[in-house]
């Protein structure tokens, strides 16, 4: 939501599939919305063809989606699949836009341990915010009441998964224990006592600091992480 | 123990010498016989030896450390060899191979793949681009397919996806497994599920009987279903391989992959202000200890190699460093791929801080130190010069690639 505030501005549609008595919807329009479409669906339908029509004739240029769903199976799915049908190409961890312009669009893809990689992107595309996108900006009391939730009736298709599976209670998964697979005690005292040694690291002693310094960074350069 | 070799010449001249008094008591003891009835003997007073107070000790775990017992070098245990000749079907999986090499989510799944196939089905692993990993085989890889060339190289999700549907056609796998991970299998396994149509079981975490069980929601509920054919499988879904050894035979696709129009460009990773990145989650951290005199360098020398600075309890407790950047017991426990360690020698508790690393550098004055048995790769000398000549080896290194380039 912030994100497309802050490409759109008021040019901004927001799309929700599912009940429109959603109390965390008004929560969305108190961030600045005018009105917001909600398709309107019972819980276990598959969101999937209401949002493709809604989406092939909105004339959408960007369009921004969640990482997965909150409630229900949360697969993560639904991007990818939009897209698929769509035909349209989707990124996949958006930090950050850069620049929209003549048709492409430079955005910033968040990878794993905060790191961040530029790609060039023809529009129209879709793509799933990331953690590392802007923060939300505080929703207001006033506008969230003013605004106006347009309900859109669409056809309602089932989704056959929940007939097959179950949804139950989340269990704790079991703690993975240290099994140490030794023959004889003196190896089990040995596994249980001994220090963390690699043991087969090279040592290069006598060396001038020149020589030293050049190992260092062959293996760093080696590792990928000297760029 | 010392693995030197000690002998005792006057022992070893007895031995040979027939006329000797002691040369009797000075040979080999033979433990067991057959006797002339055809039974094996056994000498029960013949295993052991005498120890240094003079008592006499048995160690039962075959390491005898007595001067009697022949010295044997360490065998390397050969896990017993899986072979699968004649394949009844595949169970493909495709690692993240972060860095190259397979983690251990990777491990994990390559587990979960061999509880599928069983005795009669391979376990294929598909691997773009180059690789560094060397263990396949003790992975658990029955086949290996390295799909190379320049249009899987970078960020290249709807190419490899073109490559997923190759393999798919030539060996129709009986499953696919890949990674729930944010480094990259997440993504090309939902991509790849949407291009086949197929609706994944995600965020698994256990097969059994017929039925994968999946995180569903914000975590707050499990979704049991019956087996799909593709599975996205979460961290520790089931026990790496550890009693076998594979063959890891190479095969090749038979059709070349179709190439796609890349819709998405990559221009390659952005330079990210490395003290920015949280210290548990930064890849390559640059850490200083006691060792370390002149901290401006050190400072400098992090700046040069794009690293997140870390520090040891010491450095931190004389004010050299912040608080939120010690690394150990009391401080961050990193997960650094590559961790430097200047003037750190290696306390306990600062090893258990880096348990997780992958590759690590020591740079110390002191060669019988802890961090340089746990290194990868130690520099003896002292650490001023050594970073004095790492910053021109970088900046050298720079400036060529330039030239390069240019």
């Amino acid at each position: 939501m912030e994100l497309g505030l802050q490409l759109a501005g008021d040019k901004l549609q927001v799309l929700h599939a599912g009940d429109i008595h959603e109390p965390a919807l008004r929560a969305y329009l108190g961030m600045g919305l005018e009105q917001l479409h909600v398709l309107q669906q019972p819980s276990g339908a598959d969101a999937l063809p209401a949002l493709t029509d809604y989406l092939r004739d909105a004339g959408a240029q960007v369009v921004l989606t969640g990482t997965q769903a909150e409630t229900g199976e949360g697969s993560g799915m639904l991007p990818f699949l939009l897209a698929e049908n769509l035909g349209w190409p989707l990124v996949v961890g958006l930090a950050q836009v850069e620049s929209i312009e003549g048709g492409v669009a430079l955005v910033l893809q968040a990878l794993p341990r905060g790191q961040r990689r530029r790609l060039k992107v023809r529009l129209p595309f879709l793509a799933t915010v990331d953690n590392a996108a802007p923060k939300p900006r505080q929703s207001a009391y006033g506008p969230a009441q003013r605004g106006v939730l347009q309900a859109d009736q669409v056809t309602v298709v089932d989704d056959e998964l929940l007939t097959a599976s179950t949804l139950q209670p989340a269990k704790p998964r079991p703690k993975r224990l240290k099994v140490i697979k030794a023959k004889s005690g003196a190896d089990r005292m040995k596994a249980a006592t001994a220090k963390a040694s690699g043991g087969t690291g090279q040592v290069l002693k006598g060396v001038t600091a020149q020589a030293g310094a050049d190992a260092i960074l062959k293996l760093l350069i080696e590792e990928g992480v000297v760029r | 123990m010392s693995d030197i070799i000690r002998r005792d010449p006057r022992a070893q001249w007895i031995a040979r010498n027939r006329l000797h008094p002691l040369h009797a008591a000075m040979q080999p003891v033979t433990h067991s016989w057959m006797g002339p009835n055809g039974l094996l003997r056994k000498n029960p007073h013949g295993q052991g030896f005498i120890g240094p107070n003079g008592i006499k000790r048995i160690d039962r775990s075959g390491a005898q450390q007595g001067g009697m017992s022949k010295r044997s070098a360490v065998a390397e245990v050969q896990l017993p060899l899986h072979q699968v000749p004649q394949p009844a079907f595949y169970i493909c999986v495709v690692p993240d191979m972060v860095g190259g090499r397979l983690g251990s989510h990777d491990r994990d799944l390559l587990g979960l793949a061999h509880q599928l196939a069983g005795q009669d089905g391979a376990v294929l692993a598909v691997v773009f681009g180059e690789h560094k990993e060397s263990a396949f085989a003790q992975a658990g890889v029955d086949r290996l397919l390295v799909l190379q060339g320049q249009e899987f190289e970078g960020y290249a999700p709807e190419q490899r996806v073109q490559g997923l549907r190759a393999v798919d056609n030539q060996f129709s796998p009986r499953h696919w497994l890949l990674p729930d991970s944010r480094s990259g299998g997440a993504e090309l396994g939902r991509r790849f599920a949407a291009a086949l149509g197929e609706r994944p079981a995600t965020r698994v975490w256990q097969v059994k009987d017929e039925q994968c069980i999946g995180r569903a929601g914000a975590g707050l509920q499990d979704l049991a279903r019956p087996l799909a054919r593709l599975i996205l499988g979460a961290v520790e879904c089931a026990e790496p391989v550890s009693e076998t050894r594979h063959e890891a035979l190479p095969v090749e696709l038979s059709t070349s992959v179709a190439r796609s129009l890349a819709r998405i460009e990559d221009l390659g990773a952005v330079a990210v202000d490395p003290a920015a990145i949280p210290m548990d989650e930064a890849e390559f951290i640059f850490s200083g200890g006691n060792g370390v005199k002149d901290w401006a360098l050190f400072h400098e020398t992090a700046a040069a190699l794009g690293a997140t600075e870390g520090a040891s309890r010491v450095a931190v407790d004389d004010g050299f460093m912040a608080r939120d950047r010690q690394v150990g017991a009391s401080g961050t426990w990193v997960t650094a791929r590559v961790y430097v360690a200047v003037g750190i020698s290696g306390a306990i508790q600062h090893l258990q801080g880096i348990g997780a690393c992958d590759k690590v550098v020591a740079i110390n004055l002191d060669p019988g130190c802890d961090m340089i048995k746990r290194a990868d790769l130690s520099v003896i000398g002292e650490s001023a010069e050594i970073l004095q000549a790492l910053i021109a080896a970088v900046a050298a290194y720079r400036s060529g690639a330039k030239r390069d380039a240019a």
